[in-house]
C-alpha cells in the first residue's frame, strides 16, 4: 500500500469527514433507528396513559417535582454548546480548543447523569417502584433509557478525548468527532421529549 | 499524518489466512458474508421444515398422538420464529450481501467490519433461541407472543423468544445500516437512482423498513422482558398496563415486516423475468415506485391484524380501507411482470419457473389477503387454518419461491457452477405441487372452521381428509427439498462451469468472472444506461434489432493491474464482539449477574479492539 500512495500523483485526501464520509451516513441512520426507540417508548406511555384511568399519575402518586428536572435539563442541554464549539474547533485545527470542549460537555453530561441516578431515582423510588404499576414502569424505563444513552455518550466522549489527546484529530481528519458530536446533539433533544413527556405531561 | 494509525497495532496480530475455516471466522468480504448467511439460513431452513414435518404428522389423523400439546405449542412457534427471522430475512440478506456491491459497481459493502458482527450476532442469536430446547423448552406462545399469555407462560422459553428476537433485531439493523450506506453512497460513477435494478431499489427500501421497524420490535421485546423477568406491568391490566398495547407495538413491526419478507423476492423476480424474456423490465418506473410506495403504506395498515381485539367500528373501518389500498401497488407490480412477459422470447429455465410461481402463488396469497380487509369476513377467518394457508401463500409461494430462483440464478456467479436444470426443474414442480397439495385445502378446511394453534381436532368434523392430504403435501415439499440438496451438491463435484455471463444478462454483477476476485472489478464500472451490460453488448440495427457487438465479459481482468487495490483486511474483533451477546442473553434469561458482565465485557473488548484497528493493515 506504501507503494501505492508513493505512486499518487498528488496529494490527494486520504481523510473524509461530513456527508462526504461513511461513517458520518452510518451515525445518520443509527440517531434515526434510535429516535423511532425513543418515539415508540413515548407513544407507549401516553397510549398507557389514556388506556387506563381517568387519573395520572395512578393511585394517588403525585405528579413529578418539577425544580430538580429543570436543572437536569438546564445542565444537560448546555452540555450541546461546548461539544459544539469543540467541533467547530477541530475544524479550524484546534486540538486545544477540542479536548476542552469535549472535556466540559462530558464533565456537564456526568453530572447530569449523577442526578438523575443519585438524587432524582432515589427520590422516585420513595413514592413508587418499577413494580409499582404500570406509571412506575414506564417512569423507570423512559428515564433509564435515555440515562443509558447518556451512558453511551459519555463512553464515546471518553474514547474520543483519548484519541484527541493521542493526537489522532486535526482539521482534515475528524469524522470520529463529528459524529460523538451528532450523537451528543441528539441525546440532548431526546432529552427535551423525555422531559415533555415523563415530568410536564403529567400535570396537564 | 495517517502513519501513527497505520502502524499501531491491535491486541493480536491481524489475521491473514484466506484459506481454510479461519479465514471464514475473520472473513469481512462481502460475497464470503453472503455465502455465510446462506448457508446458515439454508440449515435453519432444514431445521424450521422438520418442525413443520412433525406439526404435519401430528395432525396428519384425528387425534393424533405424535406429539403432546406443550411440545406442538413449542414446534410451532419455533417454526414460525425460525422461517421468518431465520431463512427468509436472512437468506434476503444473503444475496443482498453478495449482490449489492457487485450490480452497483462497488468493491465491498460500506461498512465490511459491521457486515460481519451482523453475521455473528445474526448465528450466535439463532442458536442461543434454538439452545432453549435442551434447557428446559422452547418458547412456545406463538411467533406473536400475545400477552398477557407471553408474560405468564412458565419457564423459560418465552423469556428466550424476548431475549433472541432482540439479538436477532440487532444482526438486522447493523446490516440495514450498511445496506443503506451502500446503496446511497457507493454506486459506480453514472448509476443514478432510475438506472439502479430493481433488486437493489427493493434492497433499499427493505433496509429502511428494517430500520424503523426493528427498534418497535425492540421496545416491544423490551417491554416483555421487563414484564417477565423484572416485575414490569406493561402488559399487566391489574395495575394500570394494557395487553393491547402489545398488539399495537408488535403489529407496528409486524406489517412492515411483511414487506421486509417479501420485497427481496420482488426484486429477484424483477431481475429473472426480464433477463429469461430477452426484453427489458416493463414498466421499471412504475415497479420501483410501486415498491417505495408499498414502504410508506405498510406503516399504516397494521390494525387489521387485530380486528377481533374490539378496536370500534372507525378504527377497523379505516384500516380497512388502507389494507384494500396496499393491494393497489402489489397489483402494479403484477401486472408489470406479465408485462415484462408478453410477447418475449421465453427462456423456460428454473430460475424463469420459480419467478412464475412466485407470481402465480402471490396473487393467490394477495387475493386472499384482500379477503381479510373486509372485517366480518374476518371475524370468521380469524385464528383459522384460512389465515395460515394465506401467509404461506405469500411467505411460501411467495417469499421462498422468489428466493430459490434467486439462488438458481445466482448459483453460477457465487460458485463458478451451474445447478442442474433437470433437477432444478423436478425440483421446481415438486414444491409447486407439494405446496398447493398442503396450502391449498387450509383455505377450506378453515372456512370450515379448523382453528389454528391447536395441536389436536376431534374426528368427524369433515377436516379428516384435507389434513391427510395436507401432509402428504408437507413430504412432497420436503423430497423437493432433497433434490435441491442433492442438486448443490452434485453440481459442486460434477456440474457445468459457468462462464462469466451465462444467462446473457443485463446486470454489471455478469461483467465480473465467475465467482469474482475478492476486489469484484478491476476497474470501477462507468455506468451509461439502466440494463448497462446490455447496452454495452449489443447494438441496434436499423431495423431495431439487437446485434452482439463483443464478447461480453471474457475480457475483463486479463491484465494484472489490480495489485494496488485496497481492500479492509480480515479481523477477529465482530466475531468477538458478537459473542458477547449469547452470555448476555443467558445472563438475563437466568438473571446470572457474571455472565451478563462477562457478555458485556466481552462485547465491549471485541468493540476496543474493532475501534484501535486500523481497517487496513500491510
Amino acid at each position: 500500500m506504501t507503494q501505492a500512495i508513493e505512486h499518487l500523483p498528488s496529494k490527494l485526501a486520504h481523510t473524509a469527514h461530513g456527508p462526504r464520509a461513511f461513517g458520518w451516513w452510518g451515525m445518520v441512520w443509527l440517531i434515526a433507528t434510535e429516535a423511532t426507540l425513543f418515539a415508540m417508548l413515548i407513544a407507549s406511555y401516553f397510549y398507557l396513559r389514556f388506556r387506563s384511568q381517568p387519573e395520572w399519575p395512578p393511585s394517588s402518586i403525585e405528579a413529578p417535582e418539577l425544580t430538580l428536572p429543570l436543572i437536569m435539563s438546564v445542565i444537560l442541554l448546555s452540555s450541546s454548546i461546548p461539544v459544539h464549539f469543540a467541533e467547530a474547533a477541530i475544524k479550524k485545527g484546534s486540538v486545544t480548543g477540542l479536548r476542552i470542549g469535549l472535556a466540559l460537555g462530558s464533565l456537564l453530561g456526568a453530572i447530569f447523569l449523577g442526578l438523575t441516578w443519585g438524587i432524582e431515582w432515589p427520590e422516585a423510588l420513595h413514592h413508587f417502584t418499577p413494580r409499582t404499576n404500570s406509571y412506575g414502569t414506564m417512569y423507570f424505563t423512559i428515564t433509564g433509557f435515555h440515562g443509558a444513552h447518556v451512558l453511551g455518550g459519555l463512553v464515546f466522549s471518553v474514547w474520543t478525548q483519548v484519541r484527541a489527546w493521542k493526537g489522532a484529530f486535526g482539521a482534515d481528519r475528524h469524522l470520529t468527532v463529528q459524529n460523538f458530536t451528532m450523537y451528543w446533539h441528539f441525546v440532548d433533544v431526546v432529552w427535551v421529549a423525555v422531559m415533555a413527556t415523563i415530568y410536564l405531561s403529567p400535570h396537564l | 499524518m495517517a502513519t501513527a494509525a497505520l502502524t499501531r497495532r491491535g491486541m493480536f496480530a491481524r489475521p491473514r489466512a484466506t484459506t481454510g475455516w479461519w479465514s471464514w471466522v475473520t472473513t469481512i468480504d462481502h460475497k464470503k458474508i453472503g455465502i455465510l448467511y446462506g448457508v446458515t439460513a439454508f440449515v435453519f431452513f432444514l431445521i424450521g421444515g422438520v418442525e413443520a414435518l412433525f406439526i404435519r404428522l401430528q395432525l396428519a389423523r384425528p387425534d393424533g398422538q405424535v406429539l403432546d400439546a406443550e411440545l406442538y405449542n413449542q414446534f410451532f412457534t419455533m417454526h414460525g420464529i425460525t422461517m421468518i427471522f431465520m431463512v427468509v430475512m436472512p437468506m434476503g440478506v444473503a444475496l443482498m450481501n453478495y449482490f449489492i456491491p457487485l450490480m452497483i459497481g462497488a468493491r465491498d459493502v460500506a461498512f465490511p467490519r459491521l457486515n460481519a458482527f451482523s453475521y455473528w450476532v445474526f448465528l450466535f442469536g439463532g442458536i442461543f433461541v434454538y439452545s432453549s430446547f435442551f434447557l428446559g423448552g422452547a418458547p412456545d406462545g406463538g411467533w406473536f407472543g400475545y400477552a398477557p399469555l407471553s408474560r405468564t407462560l412458565p419457564g423459560h422459553g418465552m423469556s428466550y423468544y424476548s431475549l433472541g428476537l432482540q439479538i436477532l433485531g440487532i444482526a438486522s439493523l447493523a446490516g440495514a445500516v450498511n445496506f443503506i450506506v451502500t446503496i446511497l453512497n457507493m454506486r459506480a460513477p453514472g448509476m443514478t437512482f432510475m438506472r439502479m435494478p430493481v433488486f437493489i431499489w427493493m434492497s433499499l427500501v427493505v433496509s429502511f423498513l428494517l430500520l424503523f421497524a426493528m427498534p418497535v420490535l425492540a421496545v416491544a421485546l423490551f417491554q416483555l422482558m421487563f414484564d417477565r423477568l423484572f416485575g414490569g406491568n406493561f402488559f399487566n391490566p391489574a395495575v394500570g398496563g394494557d395487553p393491547l398495547l402489545w398488539q399495537h407495538l408488535f403489529w407496528v413491526f409486524g406489517h412492515p415486516e411483511v414487506y421486509i419478507l417479501i420485497l427481496p423476492a420482488m426484486g429477484i423476480v424483477s431481475e429473472v423475468l426480464p433477463t429469461f424474456s430477452r426484453k427489458p423490465l416493463f414498466g421499471y418506473a412504475a415497479i420501483v415506485f410501486a415498491g417505495v410506495a408499498i414502504g410508506f403504506m405498510g406503516w399504516g395498515v397494521w390494525a387489521h391484524h387485530m380486528f377481533a381485539a374490539g378496536l370500534g367500528p372507525v378504527a377497523n373501518t379505516a384500516f380497512a380501507l388502507t389494507t384494500m389500498f396496499i393491494a393497489v401497488p402489489t397489483g402494479i407490480k403484477i401486472f408489470n411482470w406479465v408485462g415484462t412477459m408478453w410477447g418475449g422470447s421465453i427462456r423456460l429455465t428454473t430460475a424463469f419457473l420459480f419467478a412464475v410461481g412466485f407470481v402465480a402463488m402471490f396473487i393467490i396469497g394477495g387475493l386472499s389477503g384482500v379477503t381479510h380487509a373486509f372485517v366480518p369476513h374476518d371475524a370468521q377467518q380469524t385464528d383459522t387454518y384460512y389465515i395460515v394457508a394465506h401467509f404461506h401463500y405469500v411467505l411460501f409461494g411467495g417469499a421462498i419461491f422468489g428466493l430459490f430462483g434467486g439462488l438458481y440464478y445466482w448459483w453460477p456467479k457465487v460458485f463458478g457452477r451451474l445447478l442442474g436444470e433437470r433437477l432444478g426443474k423436478l425440483h421446481f414442480w415438486l414444491y409447486f405441487i407439494g405446496f398447493n397439495l398442503t396450502f391449498g385445502p387450509m383455505h377450506i378446511v378453515g372456512l370450515q372452521g379448523q382453528p389454528r394453534r391447536i395441536y389436536t381436532y376431534p374426528e368427524n368434523m369433515g377436516w379428516d381428509l384435507w389434513n391427510l392430504v395436507m401432509t402428504v403435501g408437507a413430504f412432497v415439499i420436503a423430497v423437493g427439498t432433497l433434490v435441491f440438496i442433492v442438486n448443490a451438491v452434485l453440481s459442486r463435484k460434477r456440474g457445468e462451469e459457468a462462464v462469466a455471463d451465462p444467462w446473457d444478462g443485463r446486470t454489471l454483477e455478469w461483467t465480473t468472472p465467475s465467482p469474482p476476485p475478492e476486489y469484484n472489478f478491476s476497474d470501477v464500472p462507468l455506468v451509461t444506461h439502466r440494463d448497462d451490460f446490455w447496452h454495452k453488448k449489443y447494438a441496434r440495427t436499423p431495423e431495431g434489432e439487437p446485434v452482439r457487438v463483443f464478447a461480453g465479459a471474457e475480457h475483463a481482468d486479463d491484465d494484472e493491474h489490480h495489485h494496488g487495490i485496497h481492500l479492509p483486511s480480515p479481523s477477529y474483533f465482530p466475531a468477538l464482539a458478537a459473542l458477547g451477546m449469547p452470555f448476555l442473553g443467558y445472563g438475563t434469561v437466568y438473571k446470572i449477574l457474571p455472565a451478563m458482565i462477562v457478555g458485556a465485557a466481552i462485547l465491549l473488548l471485541g468493540l476496543f479492539g474493532w475501534g484501535l484497528e486500523p481497517s487496513v493493515e500491510e
